[in-house]
């Protein structure tokens, strides 16, 4: 199987999401933005950076992106879309998921590890996730502090979209609202993080916690593959 | 100052070369070496070419005498950055620059576009940016021009490097008096290539077309390299702004995947960017290296702005700009790579016979000068230097020490002094700073910006690289020869404690008026000091940077050599990192301390005495505790190992605690005053831990090189405990007054708390 990475220009961490993505065992390839295809990817991660510059507003115009298309088809088929920080930002924009990532209640750009909950373990990005266990990951962001309207995030909260929130003792870095700092969209296949669990692969580097994530992913599509031969396309 | 052209001169105007920044002399040498008077349009090409920055005419003569050979280096000064070999057909490219003049006068730009122009300098070299580390120096933070300073040099920093995905993952935060006017904003940058891809900033082959690729030239940075790098700050800030260039870093990231794909892919004969100086400076020190000329077509250059005068854009320093030479046959492929980037890219001249630099503008020859008289064969000044009053030198090693009353002096508390010590404003935690710095981009950072050096894993193998930048300001005001030796020693021992081995050194000299005597004797004895130190530790200088006239109305700064050093760990399992790690691990202290406080923060927090003196440099002592750490990592003897910098024992101590959440209870010897021991900052000493039982294979190894292996106590509590004994604790408890201790004994919360508030405290930003 074959992960594709989006990247845009301006994209900083698709070096990194293609390493990460390797480890956990499955094939990479970047995918250069002006595609209108995804060269036989089986499932996607648009990554960190900031795309063209977030001139406007972050993920603004990476949304207009030729690829964009095609990665608006394969969510709608079923195929896994998982929007790491800038990814997320982007995706948000796209409205495959909810709110939006306002500035930091700093106003500051923030780096640090933090620690994080893993509230569903049911998905294809949390399965491989132990139960019980907490998340030490890296963030990276000036926009950053999730938000939604208060019916929204209601509705959210209410259908188990939240995926991962902030916890542990160095809290909620940046006012997301409810600390949310991950959401997966209401079919369970695209799903928005702002932590960064690829630059979490290895216990070298702080943390290989980041892996359970991306095996999940991996696995996920693997055992699809292996149930409908070599369709990717699951519902 | 103004410029010409933009503005109508008034009656008595001096003559265009002084107004460029020129002197009579200075004139009268392009004038011999053209064989006639140059016109306007060359005149300015000069003038930016022969300012300090891109000609260093007063600093040649004794950048010469540095030690520039090492058997792994590939490129030495004089290319866009050093370049070292590491082995596996790999090589690490590294060099420290300053922007320090357009930090003051527009901070965030300043420093953000210091970010890309260093990253500009590795990416040139074909090597792929890997780490960023920014030295940075400040007046007093309770100002609030300092803490404005602060803020936007620290957002720019981080803005242009979060940006384009490069770690910043170490430096310096300092703050003396001497940096109010004029801060200083160093910026060293790290970079992997293939040895046999690396790129050369030279015009090769008569025919080959240059393409300018990035920005659209506008009339920013015009003459920065002579009116901002090289002119004193009185009161001229506000006239200046407009020759402060702006950053892109969204252009920049282009700028860079493009560059390594063009360079990566062989599509390019060479290639350099522009930074000081602009297109003139590119193409005549291109043509310069080639032995070659060149023809820029001014029509074919991408303007920003029209009405832009000839030498406005042979001289602009519109930042995001690279010069390719690139053979006929490839430009289509060129071209393309552009474009895919979303980069401006257009074919400006060519590569000619004869050596010139021809400045032609449709069809009419504006400008033609050798390039060689623009570059490599720049005027050059003998200075005269003369050694600045009341200064302190060093006492030869053998000396014997001055008596001196027993400090911590009486009635001070040393618990009180350390946690004092930890709370300043140059010893707390940089967490304020290096949250703002993405440091984990590139996963490849194994130990960020947190303590000592920084290590960043090379991928696809075991190797590591160890790198950090280390100055003493407040020591080169007192003796700069020792200061710059001293920050030579002190940063190759940050790159050893890590167990890695030193492959060469980056430097930035930040200076005074040349022109001024005692400012020239700065310059010149920190270069010697760097010579000695170099030489003495076999450390090969691989480039660097020289900005002089940083001076304000209030004065000049302190001296200040910004030194980088990079060293290879074979290894990354071999890493050693400071934090105390076990209980019951046995804490040791290698090498040993000498008298003398002057230049220290403990002689900045209690005063010195007036016969203090600087601590004294044994450089083949330090260069034997290099070596020993080096075989205790690769023998996985050391727990932990960390430097005694600034603050001393005692805050070296503290800082392996805090960062461990280990306390620990130690008893040291005091044979000299107690405040030498505790809080001098001799070189040649590093705080390591070991398990019990390897301490005897410790030192035993200690023994081997001939350096002293002191036990001082054990790993754990959560107190940190330090009894004095010996001979020179601090006397009979009468003369100390009441209730004084001989001893540092403080909750590791405490000092935890004092380290953390240390720098928002100091900046008004307490939480």
């Amino acid at each position: 199987m074959k992960v594709g990475v989006v990247v845009f220009p301006g994209s900083n961490c698709d070096r990194d999401a293609l390493h990460a993505v390797r480890l956990a065992g499955a094939a990479g390839e970047l995918l250069w933005h002006e595609r209108t295809d995804l060269h036989g990817a089986d499932a996607l991660i648009l990554p960190g950076g900031f795309a063209h510059g977030d001139y406007l507003r972050t993920g603004a115009i990476a949304r207009f992106s030729p690829i964009m298309g095609a990665v608006r088809e394969h969510a709608a088929h079923g195929g896994l879309v998982l929007g790491i920080c800038n990814g997320f930002q982007v995706l948000t924009e796209a409205g495959m998921l909810p709110g939006a990532l306002l500035r930091n209640r700093s106003l500051r750009f923030e780096h640090g590890w933090v620690t994080v909950s893993v509230e569903r373990r049911d998905t294809p990005f949390t399965a491989a996730v132990p139960a019980g266990t907490r998340l030490r990951l890296p963030i990276a962001h000036g926009e950053g502090c999730f938000y939604a309207p208060a019916d929204q995030l209601a509705a959210l909260e209410a259908r188990g979209g939240v995926l991962l929130r902030y916890t542990g003792p160095e809290g909620n870095p940046n006012g997301s609202l409810n600390d949310i700092c991950g959401v997966i969209d209401d079919r369970g296949r695209v799903a928005g993080l702002m932590p960064h669990p690829e630059r979490a692969a290895e216990s070298l580097l702080g943390s290989d916690d980041g892996m359970f994530l991306l095996r999940s992913l991996v696995a996920n599509v693997a055992e699809a593959m292996s149930r409908a031969g070599q369709d990717v396309a699951v519902a | 100052m103004t410029l010409v052209a933009t503005v109508r001169p008034p009656a008595e105007q001096p003559p265009l070369h002084r107004r460029l920044g020129l002197t009579d002399e200075e004139l009268a040498a392009i004038v011999e070496r053209l064989g006639r008077s140059p016109n306007d349009l060359e005149l300015a090409m000069f003038s930016v070419m022969w300012s300090e920055h891109c000609s260093y005419k007063s600093s040649k003569p004794l950048l010469a005498t540095l030690p520039t050979r090492g058997r792994d280096v590939i490129v030495g000064p004089g290319g866009n950055a050093g370049v070292v070999r590491i082995g596996d057909g790999l090589a690490v490219c590294f060099k420290i620059e300053s922007h320090n003049h357009p930090s003051a006068v527009e901070p965030y730009q300043g420093a953000a576009t210091g970010v890309g122009g260093i990253l500009r300098d590795i990416v040139a070299m074909g090597a792929r940016p890997v780490a960023l580390l920014d030295a940075l120096k400040f007046g007093d933070p309770v100002d609030g021009s300092t803490r404005r300073l602060v803020s936007g040099v620290v957002g720019g920093v981080g803005g242009y490097g979060n940006c384009v995905g490069v770690p910043t993952v170490g430096g310096e935060l300092t703050f003396d008096a001497s940096y109010a006017a004029n801060p200083l904003v160093n910026v060293m940058c790290v970079g992997i290539v293939a040895e046999d891809a690396i790129a050369h900033a030279a015009a090769a082959g008569v025919g080959n077309q240059l393409v300018l690729i990035g920005s659209a030239t506008g009339r920013d940075g015009i003459g920065g390299a002579s009116v901002l790098a090289s002119a004193n700050f009185v009161d001229e800030t506000r006239q200046m702004r407009p020759s402060v260039q702006i950053g892109d870093p969204f252009a920049g990231k282009l700028l860079i995947e493009a560059t390594l794909e063009l360079v990566e892919r062989r599509l390019v004969v060479g290639i350099s960017d522009l930074g000081a100086a602009g297109l003139t400076c590119a193409a005549a020190e291109m043509a310069d290296r080639a032995d070659t000329g060149v023809r820029i077509d001014l029509e074919a250059v991408p303007r920003r702005e029209p009405g832009m005068a000839p030498f406005e854009v042979m001289i602009s320093e519109t930042q995001e700009r690279m010069l390719a030479v690139v053979a006929p046959e490839r430009l289509d492929e060129v071209l393309e790579v552009c474009r895919r980037w979303e980069l401006l890219a257009a074919i400006v001249g060519r590569v000619t016979a004869g050596g010139d630099l021809t400045v032609v503008d449709d069809g009419a020859e504006l400008a033609r000068v050798p390039a060689r008289a623009l570059a490599g064969e720049a005027i050059v000044f003998s200075r005269v230097g003369r050694p600045t009053p009341r200064r302190r030198s060093a006492p030869a090693p053998g000396v014997p020490l001055l008596a001196q009353d027993g400090l911590p002096e009486r009635g001070m508390d040393p618990g009180a002094v350390l946690e004092a010590l930890l709370g300043r404003a140059n010893l707390g935690s940089r967490a304020w700073v290096t949250r703002r710095y993405d440091s984990t981009v590139g996963s490849d950072t194994v130990e960020g910006s947190t303590h000592g050096a920084a290590v960043l894993r090379i991928k696809g193998g075991r190797q590591a690289l160890a790198m950090a930048t280390d100055s003493l300001p407040g020591l080169a005001v007192h003796d700069p020869a020792l200061a710059a030796a001293m920050a030579v020693a002190e940063c190759a021992r940050n790159v050893a404690v890590t167990g890695a081995r030193s492959l060469g050194v980056t430097n930035c000299l930040n200076f005074g008026d040349p022109t001024d005597a005692e400012a020239f004797w700065q310059l010149a004895e920190s270069v010697r000091g760097l010579a000695e130190a170099c030489r003495a530790l076999e450390l090969p200088v691989t480039g660097g940077n020289v900005s002089l006239y940083n001076e304000s109305a209030a004065g000049r700064i302190a001296p200040t050599a910004q030194i980088g050093v990079v060293g290879l760990l074979e290894d990354v399992s071999l890493l050693v990192r400071p934090p105390f790690r076990r209980s019951g691990d046995v804490v040791v202290l290698l090498g040993e301390p000498n008298a003398g406080m002057a230049g220290s923060e403990y002689a900045a927090l209690a005063g010195a005495a007036p016969e203090d003196r600087p601590p004294t440099l044994d450089l083949e002592r330090e260069k034997a505790l290099h070596q020993l750490l080096r075989r205790a990592a690769a023998g996985r003897l050391l727990s932990s190992a960390q430097d005694v910098g600034g603050g001393g024992l005692a805050v070296a101590i503290a800082e392996c605690a805090i960062w461990g959440g280990l306390g620990v209870e130690a008893q040291l010897p005091v044979a000299l005053p107690p405040a030498a021991v505790l809080f001098g900052e001799s070189p040649g000493r590093v705080v390591a831990s070991v398990a019990p039982g390897r301490l005897r294979e410790l030192a035993a190894l200690a023994a081997e090189h001939l350096v002293p292996c002191l036990r001082l106590g054990e790993v754990g509590t959560d107190r940190v405990r330090i009894r004095l004994v010996g001979v020179g604790a601090t006397g009979a408890a009468e003369e100390r007054g009441a209730g004084v201790a001989d001893e540092i004994d403080r909750p590791l919360a405490e000092l935890e708390r004092a380290w953390r508030q240390a720098l928002p405290r100091a900046l008004g930003e307490e939480a």
